[in-house]
């Protein structure tokens, strides 16, 4: 596995460029739905940064982490375009 | 070519493939210039990207011995998901400031006047 060894700091750097760029419109965006899907954005690609530091280290720890990330991240963005629809979650 | 290095080139390529896709993903988030295109580049992150990676994940994991099914958990998880979550955020957003929503398409011609059911 030299390869993929020598290719996946590559691909851990572009992913934590897309998360910087997922970050900037975070703070930036104009309204608050870009600032919604940015946070939605951000989950999925610590999902994938996860996955592939696992890889990076020959370990399975991360993965019970990335699951707890993609649970709760469905969860916020859900209860955040809820506040949105009806400025309040909980009725 | 033997079996070890194919494996090596798969897993560079879909590793590869996954890292480049989230990264497009990140930079139409960054750079497009309306909501409605700005949720349209995520969507090949979470898809394409993290779905090249979790594959790529499987098959090394199997290789090197100790295989798991927590990859194919988070990415039905994430697939079955991702949709509803962009459906309610464009809800809400439409909610907030109606003209977002997208024109009617233009009726081009009159309706077909209707067929008689047999």
């Amino acid at each position: 596995m030299t390869l993929l060894h020598s290719v996946l700091p590559w691909a851990i750097g572009a992913v934590a460029l897309a998360m910087l760029l997922a970050l900037w419109r975070l703070l930036r965006g104009p309204t608050l739905s870009d600032r919604i899907l940015s946070l939605d954005t951000l989950y999925v690609n610590a999902i994938a940064l996860l996955i592939l530091v696992g890889m990076r280290f020959s370990t399975t720890l991360f993965f019970e982490a990335a699951l707890i990330i993609a649970m709760l991240g469905f969860v916020g963005t859900v209860a955040l375009s809820k506040y949105l629809m009806r400025g309040d979650i909980i009725e | 070519m033997n079996a070890a290095l194919l494996l090596d080139w798969l897993l560079s390529a879909l590793v590869i493939i996954g890292a480049f896709f989230t990264l497009v993903g990140s930079i139409g988030l960054a750079k497009l210039s309306d909501l409605l295109k700005r949720l349209h580049g995520p969507t090949k992150a979470s898809t394409l990207g993290v779905g090249c990676v979790l594959i790529a994940s499987m098959i090394y994991f199997a290789a090197t011995g100790e295989p798991s099914a927590h990859e194919l958990l988070i990415s039905l998880f994430l697939f079955m998901t991702a949709p509803v979550a962009a459906h309610l955020l464009i809800k809400g957003a439409i909610r907030g400031e109606p003209e977002l929503a997208p024109p009617d398409p233009p009726q081009s011609e009159p309706p077909a006047p209707d067929v008689k059911h047999r």
